[in-house]
Parts: C-alpha cells; structure tokens; sequence
C-alpha cells in the first residue's frame, strides 16, 4: 500500500463555532468561605484567583482558607453533627439529598459552564457527564439514608462524624458528590476542601446547600490549597479523611492519621491497562481507546493510559487509532464540538511535557495530533507513544493528559502480566468477543474497576476504587457506605 | 528401671509448606508462663520473612485459583487436625499462657470453632460482600471481593492461639495468603497449628509463621512492598509507627479494636477488595 | 491488511488511505465467502450507539449548517413507493425534484427520484436530460420473494425504461438461513443485468436485526458488486437507523481501503427532518470522511425530508420560522 489514488481526509465538512454563552455562569468577582451555612466575606480572607486555564483569564478570586478557618469549619461540623444532623432522621435527610439532587438538575447548564471555565474540560463533557452524574449520585444515596440497616453492615449502622473530605481538580463537582452523598446519606457532617485550581463548582453546589434548606454546618466548604487540605487532614477534631488525588499526596495523607484514630479512604492514580484482543470488535476498540485516554484531556485517575494490544492485530489497530486521535477536534472547552480541552494548570501540563520529553529520550516513538493549538491557555496535542517497553517510564508513570503508551503482548496469560505489572491497580480495560476469556482475564486483573468492551463508564449504583497503591476504599453502590459507618 | 526421657520437639519456622530452621541459624529460649524453659525457637530473620513473603505470593495465586468450596474444605480439614490433637494444644495453650487445663480446654475449644467458622464463609463471602449494580446504561455490572493478596499478621502476644487464629483465618479464608509473626514469648501454640496445615491439603505457601522478634520484624513487615496489607493487632505501642511505615506502599491496615463484635466482617472486608466488571449487553 | 510499522505519520497520510490498485478479492464459492465474512470483527451494539449517541450532540452552526443542509438536499432520493402512484404524482415528484425551490435557484437539484418500475419510462420522460436520476426499486421490491429469473426481469424492464439506478433488495430470507453463498450470487446477476446502471442492494437492516448481520450483508453486497449499499426499503417497521449507518459507513470506509473501491451508502425510510438529516451528515463526516460527501456516495431516501430541508434553509437565510405551505406538497 504505497500509491494512494485518492485520500479522504476526516472531517470535510468543517464545523463553525458553537459556543456555549458564558454568562450563563453567574460568577461572583471573589467568594468567602462557606461555613455553617453561610458565605464568610471574601474580604476577610486571603484571596487566590481561579484560572480559566484556556485563556489564563481568572474567573474570581476565592479565599485561602487558613488553619483557624478549618479550625472554625470543623467545629462548624461538629456541632451541626451533635445538635442536629445525628438527630435527623433517615429519611427526613434523605429528602435533603433528593432536594440537592433535583436543584443541581435545575441548575446544570449553569454548573456546567462554571464546570468548563474553570476546569478547561469540553463544555459536552461537563454537560452530559459530569453534571448528570453528580446530580445522579445525589439521588442513589437519597434512597440509602432510610435504609442503612440494609445495607449489610449491621442491624443499626452508626455514622462516623465529622467528615474531612478533600477533592482533586478533574472532575470538581462529580468528586464532590461522591464525597458528600453518602457521607450525608450515612449521617455525617461535612468539610470539604476543592482543589486548588477547581474551587468554583462547589461554591455553588454550597448555593444549592442554601436553596435547599440544608441545615447550617451540615455541609462547610473551605478552599485553599494543600496547607488548607493538610490542616483538615491533622485536624483532631475530624474523625474521617476522604482523599482523592494523587498516590504521593495519598501516602503522606496515610501516613499522617496513622497514629490517630481518624478512619481514611483513599482514591489514588493508577495506570489503567487497556487490552486489546485480536478478536475484538475493531471500530468500538478504537472508540474505547479514545474514550479511555482522551475523555476528560487524560486527566482521569482510571484512564486507559496503557493500550496492550494482541500482536496479530497491532499494526491494524494503529492505524486506525492514529487516523481517529488526528480526528480530535482540540481547543475551546465552550464550543459544543470540542472533543479535547485545555489541560488544567500550567503545573499539570509542565509534568505531562517532561514525562513525555522523557518518552522520546527513552525511545519510544512519539505520534502527536496535527490539530492547530490555540495560543493562550493550557494545551497538550494528543499524543501516543508506540514501540514502548513495559521499563519505560511512560508505561510505568502517570502521566495524567492526554498521553498514551501503546504495547503489545502475545497471549491471554502475558496480557494479564503485563496488566498487572504496575504498582497501581485502579482500573482496566478488556476488549474481545469471547466471553469465556473476558472473564478469565478480568478474574486475573489486580483492578477495582474492570470495563469489558467499554471504558469509562460510571455511574452511581457502581462502586469504584482502586487495590494497592491506587487506594482503598470505594466509593458508589452500597459498597461506597461503608467508608462512612463506624463499622 | 530408670524413667522413659522424653523426646523433645525442635520448634521450627512454617514457610512454603517446609518447615526449615532460620536461615541465620539463630534460636532463641521460650520458658513457660511459669518461668521454666519450654523451648529453643527459631529467631526468624529479615530474609526469612522476605523467603515466606515469595512464597505467599506464590501461593496466593493457587489458593484463590481454588474453588470456594474447596477451601472451605481445607479449613475445615485444618479445624478437624486441630480437633484430633485437641490435647496436644490444650497442653501448649496451658504452659504458654499459665491457664488452668479448664480454661486452656476452653479456649482452645473456642478457636477450633473460630476455624470452623471461617470454613464457613469461603463460598458465602462473595455474595454477601458482592452483588449485581443496576447501573443506568445497557451492561451487566456486579461487584466481587477479592483477596488482597499477601497479608502479614502480627498476631496478637497475649492470646497464643485463640488470637493467632482470629488473625490468620479470616484473611486466608478470603483468599489472601500469610505471613505471620506468632507471639514473641508465646510461640508454640501457633507452631503446632501451622504445622498442621501441611496435613490439611492447605497449597504450602498460604500460612507462612515466623517466630523470633517481634521488634526486629515489624518493621520489615510493614514495609515490605509485596506485602499488600497488615494486620497490626500484636504490635503493641509499635502499632502507631507501623502504620505509618506501611503508608509507604499504601496498606490495607487492619488492628483489633477493644468493642469489636466476634460476628463483625470488618477484618474480612479490610482484606478483600471490591472489583467491578462492567460488560456490554447488546445483540 | 498491514502497515509499517507505527512511525511518525505525515500529513499525507492521514486520512482515509486508498490504494490505487484495484483488488476486488474474487469469490469462487460459498466456502470463500464464508471464511471471508467470518475474518471480520463483530460488532459490539453497545459501543456502536454511544458512538453515534456522541455524534449526534454535534452542534452545526451558520455556514456549516447552510452548506450541510444543500449538500442533503443534493443527496436526496426522492421517493414515491405506493400502490397508489400515478403519472401524475410522478410528474409533481420529478418537476420538485429538478427544482425544489422555484423562487431561489440556488438550491440545488435532488440526486434522483425513486419510483417503481412500471413508472420509470415517465419519470424520464418528464426529467428529460435534467441531471436528476431515475432510480427504480426492483427484484420484487419490497419482499424480494419471487424466483431469480423474475426479478432479473424486473431488474432489465426497469433499465430498459431508462432507470440509470437500480435498487435492489437482498433476500433475508437466505441471509438469515445462512445461505450467504445465495444472496451472493443473486446480487452478481443482478448486477450483470444493470448493464452500465447503478446498483444499490438494499440490506432491510430492520429485518437482520443485529449490527453483526448488516456488517456481514453490506460486504456480501459490496464484494458482489454494489455501487450503494442501501439500509432499508421503508417498508417494515424498522427503517434507516444511525447506528446501522455507522456501520455500513465503516464497512464502506473499510472495503475502499482494502480495494480501492468506493461503495455509497444510501440511508431510506423515516428520515423526516432536516435535524435527523444532519446527524447522518455528522456521522458520514466523522467515520468515513470527505469522499462520502457528494451525492455520489451518500443518498438519502425520503419524500417529506425535501420539504423540511427547505424550510430549515429558509429559516437558516432569514433569521424567521417558516410555514409549512411555503413549499409544495410534492
């Protein structure tokens, strides 16, 4: 195949802007804190700005929670636990959390726009996932608060506490839901700390908090950044940590309630291992491939950022993946059609560069997306790696963009082992039409979450987390309770 | 006609169905609860713990590859051992702890059952701890535990068997494999259990127990990287800074608290982990 | 097929790759089908409907949404299909399709009209040298239960009529008991007797059911010669779907590059709006890019979808809705 006599590029039809509008996101200039039920002054706080990490523009500025600030938050929680929340009952907070679930409903397309601006993920993105979900995940846990006695820990669960509960930045108001939720469902009360670079979402889920009658000091949201996460974390008077983020932050995070008696859950990285099989249904594979490493710009703890595929099939599905990545359509979060945003912070995508440089010094053969970048902002072409070795540091590090590592292996056995060979073990993919051997090798898989014949799919009735050093804990289902019963 | 010398027994280690003296070819001297020398014991070293967590590892893999049913079997064939050399540990139980022979026959009683008990949840931990998630999209999505992996266990120093058992059986049942520290100056109970493993089709490699330090061990345990969680429960004011050390890889970390109920899964549930299959339903 | 190995790729390269060596693989009998057909990779249902589920959240806007709507409206087959058809619908039908909007010239003409056999001979005497085609149904359309030797037939009246495209309709009925080899030979015959007309061999997804099965037609039906692979008849209850789109334009996309043989698809039957229509557009841009297009590879067929094109053009042009008695019946 060396003459071609006529070459159809993808994407004749050129699509126009289709923005979405802006102003549909309502943001105030700074935000205070949201302690026991109401916003503190903004002028009463150090403030930092959030970026609009595609045009580097800010978007507000908020307050830099200092350790008094966490000190006031949890005593906050403390007491709306003690006189209020433990002597609610199951099912009156239950219609607490259906009442948020339906206001963040209402409020969608707003929380997607501030979704988007703030975190660079396409505008589809945050629109048909991330919102849905969050609002989704309100509802699933809505429905436990009255019936915790069947959740299968015991005759009469008891909450923990008080919740310390600190989120990472790719997905802000999904992650907040998750922590919130069930922590409510169960019976606790709340701190929560957004990421640094991501705080805006939860500043309005805290609006919502108001909307909905919510008692104050239930739910209490202090930004700041990692000494504002690591006095929550230190905090004598919190009785539970919830963390997700990355495995070095995990660690110390372990490391520092080991000594207490505080509970901890953790949702760490990973380095998901996408299999390819040689029977598998070509055309979903190269759609799964895409999904499980450029939804969300990579930035996603389960992504599938290593493509194992079958040798005999190797070349085959390369090409098609490479002509689909050149498809991406790369560029502004607002516009409907974006498939590929702005990578979250300067920081971030400085590490996707150096991890990548480190690629090509390693000898991997490097394939970048053509897709023009926009000049100001965060950017990151989608990018695959060919011909990498499992003893490469792109095979073995999160690089967490939009970066993937593609190997091969020979049969289902050395598929399993490669998969496997990761300190990480969050999720995985498995792609083929033989059912027996799906399950062979999901049954062998050292993963949380396993997807056959998809990727990165979630939802609230499914638990997920990770097996060594991508955490413990999970986090959906009926599962995701236990992380906040005292059982 | 002078009295019959008896004939003592050498306590060894328990690693990969063997049951070799210490590599470092030390021992040290247990004495009874009454101050009298019961035995020579081998002072396991950091190597062999790294030797019984290869082994585990190994061993892992064929044990949760076994059916359920079988090693509900195994346990039970374990508590049936124990059960037929019921006087045997009665008699270790007594010296170790300095119990009346009631209360030794008590408590050995009691950990036989335990083992029973734990028989019992092999092919019952699935579905209770598992289940189907009616997800909102077009796949088949259910949840089941599984084991961890490799679990080292400082059992507990007081409690020489009873304890012993709490803190292996659980974690095995499940299908993870063992490596565990016995008491320090109650050791032999535990010997004798473990050693009846290798006549209780157990793969050898699942219960692997070290006697020796428990100071001079800990350490190694909690920061072994193969290891995948730790039970902490006999570690005494060590437990604080072994938890932190087993931070560094991320442990599952398991201890003993004073109001936990004997039917409570939280330690089964601390060593299995959720994994979720999602799979495409369509024609 | 194989490539070399994964190396940096050149602009030149992306894309859809077409070798200029024409390869039809020959079929010498059912047995080499059969080994042919089963080396494809299924299709996973799931995957193909979040695929297009995805696709149809395109959002097409001012001059794309302008240009999209007359390139489907110059890829519509303009359909009457009834027992109640007459001359004179088909005059109404034909002087539309040269014309869609007589006040507004720009818009362009309609790819073909569509009519049954027997009404060939006036749908070309009334488009006279037009450059809208003549299509026709044949083999027994919509059922395809008649004997071979009828429906070639039927197929040769057509084109003698004038018909310069023939639609065709496979037999299910073979399909579906395994007789590929059959539906095979049938579609070769058929287009033996179409002589230099097109042939557009229409699957009826809605009866094969699975995505697996319309893989598998559309390359019975590409491989035996089809100009267009055609997904339904519009005449059972499940007609054009976007998924089954997907994957014959995967399929198409697919036997172009292992042949160098470009095969059209054609989308019929409950195709109603000018929303739906862009959708299909989105999905034949995004899958098998540019090259399917024109008209010459990418057809709607539809009767009422005309109407709403224009509506939604004008609409596009002036900034106003508009009313329906705008535009012509038919």
């Amino acid at each position: 195949m060396t003459d071609h006599s006529l070459t159809s590029e993808l994407g004749g039809l050129s699509y126009d802007p289709a923005p979405e509008s802006a102003s549909i996101a309502r943001l105030q200039p700074s935000y205070g804190l949201f302690l026991d039920g109401e916003f503190t002054a903004p002028e009463s706080h150090e403030q930092f700005a959030s970026l609009n990490p595609a045009t580097e523009e800010t978007l507000a500025t908020v307050a830099l929670a200092s350790s008094a600030d966490v000190d006031t938050a949890v005593a906050c929680a403390r007491r709306a636990y003690t006189k209020v929340w433990s002597k609610t009952t199951g099912a009156e907070r239950a219609k607490y959390l259906f009442r948020i679930a339906r206001l963040i409903q209402e409020r969608s397309r707003e929380l997607a726009v501030v979704e988007t601006l703030d975190n660079g993920k396409p505008i589809r993105e945050s629109r048909d996932v991330d919102i849905p979900l969050a609002a989704a995940h309100f509802f699933y846990y809505a429905g436990w608060a009255d019936k915790l006695e069947h959740a299968g820990f015991g005759a009469s669960p008891r909450p923990i506490g008080v919740a310390g509960q600190i989120i990472p930045w790719n997905f802000p108001l999904l992650m907040a839901a998750w922590k919130l939720a069930p922590a409510l469902a169960a019976g606790n009360t709340c701190v929560l700390k957004p990421a640094e670079t991501t705080p805006l979402s939860a500043l309005i889920l805290a609006e919502i908090f108001q909307q909905a009658g919510l008692p104050d000091g239930v739910v209490n949201i202090v930004t700041g950044d990692g000494t504002t996460g690591a006095a929550l974390v230190d905090h004598p008077g919190v009785d539970k940590i919830a963390f997700t983020g990355s495995t070095e932050v995990g660690r110390l995070i372990q490391e520092r309630v080991a000594a207490t008696p505080k509970r901890l859950t953790l949702e760490l990285g990973g380095k998901g291992a996408n299999i390819v099989f040689e029977d598998a249904p070509i055309d979903e594979v190269i759609e799964g491939i895409i999904d499980g490493i450029f939804f969300n710009q990579g930035h996603v703890c389960c992504a599938g950022s290593r493509l194992l595929v079958q040798e005999s099939v190797a070349d085959e599905v390369l090409r098609r993946l490479l002509r689909r990545v050149d498809q991406l359509r790369v560029g502004d979060p607002m516009d409907k059609n974006t498939d590929v945003g702005a990578i979250n912070s300067a920081a971030q995508l400085e590490r996707i560069r150096e991890l990548t440089t480190w690629g090509e010094e390693e000898g991997a053969t490097r394939y970048t997306s053509a897709c023009e970048l926009p000049d100001r902002g965060y950017w990151f072409a989608p990018t695959v790696f060919a011909d990498v070795a499992q003893s490469h540091r792109i095979a073995r590090d999160e690089i967490f963009g939009p970066v993937l590592s593609v190997l091969t292996f020979r049969t289902p056995e050395e598929a399993v082992a490669k998969a496997n060979n990761s300190k990480y073990g969050l999720a995985c993919g498995v792609w083929s039409e033989k059912g027996s051997r799906t399950l062979w090798v999901a049954q062998r898989l050292r993963a949380g979450v396993i997807w056959a014949n998809t990727y990165n799919k979630f939802d609230p009735t499914s638990p997920f987390g990770g097996v060594r050093e991508s955490g413990f804990g999970r986090e959906g289902g009926r599962h995701g309770l236990e992380a906040y019963l005292d059982v | 006609m002078s009295e019959r010398l008896d004939v003592k027994k050498t306590y060894k280690l328990v690693v990969n169905g063997a049951f070799p003296r210490s590599e470092s070819g030390r021992s040290y001297q247990v004495v009874a609860a009454d101050g009298k020398f019961l035995a020579n014991v081998a002072q396991a070293s950091r190597k062999d713990l790294r030797e019984a967590v290869v082994a585990a590892r190994a061993a892992q893999i064929k044990w949760w590859n076994a059916t359920a049913y079988n090693r509900g079997q195994v346990l039970y064939r374990w508590a049936e051992m124990a059960e037929s050399r019921r006087e045997e540990l009665v008699e270790h139980v007594q010296l170790a702890e300095g119990l009346k022979k009631k209360d030794a026959q008590l408590s050995v009683a009691r950990a036989i059952d335990r083992i029973v008990w734990y028989s019992g949840w092999t092919d019952k931990v699935t579905q209770v701890l598992g289940g189907a998630n009616p997800v909102a999209g077009p796949f088949f999505n259910f949840s089941l535990p599984v084991p961890s992996g490799v679990i080292g266990v400082v059992a507990p120093q007081q409690s020489s068997l009873e304890g012993f058992v709490e803190a292996v059986a659980a974690p095995i049942c499940v299908g993870n494999a063992v490596v565990a520290l016995a008491s320090e100056l109650r050791p032999t109970p535990a010997i004798v259990l473990a050693e009846m493993t290798a006549t209780s089709d157990f793969p050898g490699g699942v219960l692997n127990v070290l006697t020796g330090f428990t100071g001079e061990l800990v350490a190694p345990l909690a920061t072994h990287e193969d290891i995948d969680g730790v039970d902490l429960t006999g570690s005494g004011e060590l437990s604080d800074e072994l938890a932190r050390l087993a931070a560094g890889s991320i442990k599952r970390v398991y201890r003993a608290r004073a109001n936990d109920d004997e039917n409570s899964l939280r330690q089964l549930r601390t060593f299995v982990e959720t994994s979720t299959v999602w799979h495409t339903i369509g024609q | 097929m194989s490539i070399a190995p994964l190396r940096p790729v050149d602009a030149r390269d992306r894309g859809i790759l077409v070798p200029a060596v024409v390869s039809i693989p020959t079929i010498h009998n059912e047995d080499e089908l059969r080994r042919y057909l089963s080396a494809l990779s299924g299709v996973d249902a799931v995957g193909v409907e979040s695929r297009v589920a995805k696709l149809s959240t395109r959002s097409l806007k001012k001059s794309t949404k302008l240009t999209a709507i007359d390139l489907a409206i110059s890829m519509v087959d303009l359909t009457t299909l009834e027992g109640a058809d007459t001359q004179g619908r088909v005059t109404s039908l034909c002087t539309k399709a040269m014309r869609p909007d007589p006040s507004d010239l720009a818009v362009p003409a309609v790819a073909a009209v569509c009519v049954y056999p027997d009404l060939v001979a006036h749908a070309r005497r009334v488009l006279g040298d037009s450059p809208v085609a003549v299509a026709s149904v044949a083999t027994a359309f919509p059922s395809g239960r008649a004997s071979l030797s009828v429906k070639l037939l039927d197929v040769a009246e057509a084109v003698q009529a004038g018909a310069d495209e023939i639609d065709m309709v496979i037999d299910r009925g073979a399909f579906l008991a395994g007789r590929w080899g059959q539906v095979f030979d049938e579609i070769v015959a058929v287009k033996a007797a179409c002589g230099s007309a097109h042939l557009k061999v229409i699957l009826e997804t809605g009866e094969l059911v699975t995505y697996d099965n319309v893989k598998r037609a559309s390359w019975i039906a590409m491989l035996g010669g089809a100009d267009f692979i055609k997904t339904s008849t519009g005449k059972v209850g499940v007609n054009a779907t976007l998924p089954f789109a997907l994957v014959m334009l995967e399929a198409a996309r697919d036997f172009a590059e292992q042949t160098g043989q470009l095969v059209g698809v054609k989308v019929a039957g409950g195709i109603r709006t000018t929303k739906d229509a862009l959708k299909y557009l989105v999905v034949v841009n995004e899958t098998a890019g540019a090259t399917w297009l024109t008209a010459e590879f990418f057809r709607f067929g539809a009767s009422s979808l005309l109407n709403d094109l224009l509506m939604q053009r004008l609409k596009q042009r002036t900034g106003a809705y508009v009313r329906p008695d705008e535009f012509s019946g038919d």
